[in-house]
């Protein structure tokens, strides 16, 4: 939890600096993330949205991989094809998201469908926003997941706002979780800032889920601390005072207060681990800044299989313009 | 007249008409209290109130199916989609009903709404914050499409849009929101819908573009009078309707053509206009026309300056157009 914070804070500076290009920071969101991604299996299938640097942590995906990403560099696995963030790994059964709010929830229970097809004992997991909640594949995800009883956890953090939208504006439900009743999907609210909470709740329904009993949906209640995404800009529709006011749960401090009042943790570890994971940060981002660009040619492949002719015509004409010096990128 | 950039004369055209008309309403994510992520609508939720300023649930066939029932009961409801790349969810809603509506109701039903969106890449947006998809809303019958460049069209544009009969998709280029200025009217001036400008005359080759690509296209224009070229830069405006005459008569004088967009080349929308030209301005055309456009790829993030076309492509296919014949 506290590398995540120390790299989001790391991130947000970057692009102030300029550079990286937009940040999407998951600061607020660790504890549901953590809590959630520790009690899954690593076979499990996750379908993130954008603001999962948590979850991906759990994954072991590692700084460098991420950065990489960030700068869309030579070594960056998506080969600089997304925007920061939007960060996928096959092996870590981590699929790539995209920036369509709601599309992964839908796909989550095709997967799961197909994982038990294939005798699988999984689970698939889409993980979205307060405001997914609103998407047509959100409905359309938990309509067929009742409808096929697949083994799916729809993991919704609820961070309160959608952009500038607060949650009370997104929907008049009461809880997010109340609208899994309407397509026979249990539903739970969870404290997602109690990371203890959220790996009970998540084991309990993946427990569900591999003995066939069917879907959960996990609304895990926490706030986001940080902006929307180094774009936006929250003073301009929220008040300090709510601000203040969750800074106070925060999931850190939380769990932090905990571990000293049970005499688990004292005050110099925290220091020394806080440290070290600055280190970390520091140590990630000096190993990544110096890897050069993607080739310049690399976004004309993976459109297809194999690549059309019309393709390799339009390749050929690229690398006469960069020969010519006439594009740069 | 007054000075405005792009994103602040859609701003301005927005408060003439509402105050204008006050069936005039906005829906759309994030454009109330937030001002819209662009701040296109900034101030106009204080001035009109939240019932004519409406911001909504995250869901694109909410807000525009909901601007559908608004028009069919006979309000003018301005929706705006976040970006274009986030349309599709309410895809539906715009092919199947938006556009059908006067058709399918053998004319009882009118809809008339208009769909406001930032379009384009050059921003780092990546693959969903950079499309140029306006082939996908030109192709279906009953829409006008209309793309605007500069502050004084944006506002004369949108005021057309906004009191015609007919739905509109209303591209805004969101690279040059910021960076193209000029002074805009006052009042309810309209900029008329279905004509094109030309922003340049010339006499040997006649390039045609429209929204973020006329200022990259004018800078290779204006290079090529070095080279003692006399290129004619049309800029189109409105896509569909499309202005044929005017495609036509710029290539009778100049006997060649280029078209630029930064959508992708296959059946992008500079295929319907070479179409045009070859039926209709055929034996004028001394050369092959030539077409400088994005590629058949997605739109990429970090290579998005090797994707987008620029001024020197640009150039290069007037002078190899030019040279050619
Ligand atoms: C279909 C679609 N519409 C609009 C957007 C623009 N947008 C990006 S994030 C966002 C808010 C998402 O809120 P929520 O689901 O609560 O997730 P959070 O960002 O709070 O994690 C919006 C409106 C989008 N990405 N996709
Ligand atoms: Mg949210």
């Amino acid at each position: 939890m506290l590398l995540a914070r120390a790299f989001d804070e790391r991130c947000l500076t970057l692009q102030r600096q300029g550079r990286i290009g937009f940040y999407v920071p998951a600061m607020g969101q660790e504890a549901a993330q953590i809590g959630c991604g520790w009690a899954l299996d690593p076979a499990d299938w996750l379908f993130p949205a954008y603001r999962e640097l948590g979850l991906a942590l759990t994954r072991g995906v590692t700084l460098d991989e991420l950065l990489c990403q960030f700068f869309g560099n030579a070594q960056d696995r998506l080969k600089g094809r997304q925007m920061p963030n939007h960060y996928g790994y096959r092996d870590r059964n981590f699929v790539v998201g995209s920036s369509p709010i709601g599309t992964q929830i839908i796909q989550a229970v095709g997967a799961a469908m197909a994982a038990r097809r294939r005798g699988d004992a999984i689970v698939t997991i889409p993980f979205f926003g307060d405001g997914a909640t609103s998407s047509n594949d959100f409905h359309a995800g938990l309509n067929f997941a009742g409808v096929f009883r697949v083994p799916t956890i729809f993991f919704c953090q609820n961070n309160e706002w959608a952009i500038s939208l607060p949650r009370s504006r997104q929907t008049a439900a009461k809880t997010l979780a109340e609208k899994g009743g309407a397509y026979g999907v249990p539903g739970e609210v969870v404290d997602g800032n109690d990371v203890h909470q959220v790996f009970r709740a998540v084991r309990t329904a993946r427990a569900r889920a591999i003995a066939g009993d069917g879907p959960t949906l996990i609304e895990a209640q926490v706030y986001r601390l940080g902006p929307h995404s180094t774009s936006d800009d929250p003073r301009r529709y929220r008040s300090d005072a709510e601000l203040a006011e969750w800074k106070q749960k925060d999931p850190i401090g939380r769990l932090k207060h905990e571990l000293l009042d049970a005499g688990a943790w004292t005050e110099e570890q925290d220091a020394a681990l806080l440290e070290e994971v600055r280190g970390e940060v520091a140590q990630a981002l000096a190993r990544t800044e110096t890897v050069g660009p993607a080739d310049p040619t690399s976004f004309l492949d993976d459109v297809y299989a194999t690549r059309t002719p019309a393709l390799d015509e339009q390749r050929h004409y690229l690398e006469e313009m960069l020969k010519a010096g006439m594009v740069r990128q | 007249m007054t000075e405005a950039t792009l994103v602040q004369a859609v701003n301005r055209a927005l408060h003439t008409a509402m105050a204008a008309d006050p069936e005039v309403l906005l829906l759309g994510e994030d454009i109330g209290v937030n001002g819209g992520v662009f701040r296109a609508t900034e101030g106009l939720l204080k001035e009109f109130g939240a019932d004519r300023v409406i911001d909504t649930p995250l869901s694109e066939t909410g807000i525009i199916g909901t601007a559908v029932g608004m028009a069919l009961y006979g309000l003018k409801p301005v929706a705006e989609i976040q970006f274009l790349d986030f349309i599709y969810p309410g895809f539906d809603q715009i092919v199947s009903e938006l556009a059908k509506f006067r058709y399918r109701s053998g004319g009882q039903y009118p809809c008339h709404v208009v769909i406001r969106t930032p379009y384009g890449g050059g921003i780092k947006g990546g693959l969903y914050h950079s499309q140029s998809t306006e082939a996908y809303f030109a192709h279906t019958a009953g829409l006008k499409v209309v793309v605007p460049s500069t502050p004084a069209d944006a506002y004369g544009l949108l005021l057309s849009a906004i009191f015609d009969p007919d739905p509109v998709i209303f591209l805004e280029p969101k690279r040059i929101y910021r960076s193209v200025s000029g002074e805009i009217p006052e009042g309810d001036h309209r900029e008329p819908i279905g004509k094109a400008r030309i922003v340049r005359e010339g006499t040997d080759v006649s390039v045609f573009a429209y929204g973020a690509m006329i200022p990259p296209a004018t800078e290779a224009c204006q290079s090529l009078e070095g080279e003692g070229i006399s290129a004619e830069l049309v800029d189109l405006r409105t896509l569909s309707p499309v202005d044929s005459p005017a495609v036509i008569a710029s290539v009778e004088k100049t006997g060649r053509a280029v078209i630029v967009h930064e959508a992708a080349r296959f059946c992008g929308y500079g295929a319907e206009i070479a179409a045009i030209l070859a039926d209709k301005a055929f034996y004028s055309l001394k050369a092959p026309i030539a077409r400088v456009t994005g590629f058949d790829t997605p739109f990429p993030y970090a290579l998005e300056n090797l994707y987008l076309p620029n001024a020197a492509r640009i150039r290069q296919s007037v002078l190899d157009t030019v040279r050619a014949a």
